[in-house]
């Protein structure tokens, strides 16, 4: 279900302290976060985060795009090897 | 049999229902677009007068996008997520179900018909 509009964008208010402070002395420097749930506002562009995916945290350089969006949306968390490699498939699937 | 933006609107159904063979109109656009014409729902799509189709046409035509340009604005926000390469992207990129259904059986509509592993099909010979 989505968020209630009342209630406004839920944005991770130390991200964004943290955030204004870089935009403020101009650096660019890639900030580690677990804040996944932290909805990217337009004042995020430009910066790149370090999204922590459970395991290790993956850079997400955030473009105008991405406004909106959530940051857990593109640190995946899920990792697939596919199925069916011709070796293995013969030697473990004996019906 | 009237034509709106390139399709034809099936003879005998009523209008609301015609009017959703149209790419970009469902059921809620199509009562929409009827109210705001005062135009019955209830006459099925033959018995229409040509004034009627034009109001409609025209109506179409000035305030909504339909059929190409509808399709092209649903594939460029699919192509959106593909680039910005967010989950949802990703997903469509491999052809996976995007909502966060389940995808131990079923979903093959997105994932396309079933493939046979090897060891069945060497059985059926």
């Amino acid at each position: 279900m989505a968020r209630s509009l009342k209630k406004g964008p839920y944005i991770d208010s130390k991200l964004l302290s943290r955030v204004e402070e870089l935009s403020k002395t101009r650096q660019k420097k890639v900030i580690k976060t677990w804040a996944r749930r932290s909805m990217i506002p337009p004042e995020f562009v430009g910066h790149t985060f370090a999204v922590h995916n459970g395991r290790k945290f993956l850079p997400v350089f955030v473009t105008e795009n991405m406004v909106g969006h959530k940051l857990g949306e593109f640190s995946l968390t899920r990792t697939f090897r596919s199925h069916g490699g011709k070796k293995s498939e013969r030697g473990t699937k004996v019906k | 049999m009237p034509r709106i933006s390139g399709v034809d609107l099936p003879r005998n159904k009523r209008v609301e229902i015609a009017l959703t063979y149209i790419y970009g109109i469902g059921r809620a656009l199509s009562k929409g677009i009827l109210t705001k014409t005062g135009i019955d729902l209830d006459i099925k799509t033959d018995d229409l007068t040509e004034a009627q189709v034009k109001q409609i046409r025209d109506l179409i035509n000035d305030e909504y996008k339909v059929e190409g340009p509808k399709r092209t604005e649903v594939q460029m926000s699919i192509k959106r997520l593909i680039d910005i390469g967010c989950y949802r992207g990703i997903r469509h990129k491999r052809g996976m179900p995007v909502r966060g259904q389940n995808t131990r059986n079923n979903s093959r509509t997105r994932r396309g018909r079933r493939k046979v592993s090897v060891s069945i099909a060497k059985k059926k010979e």
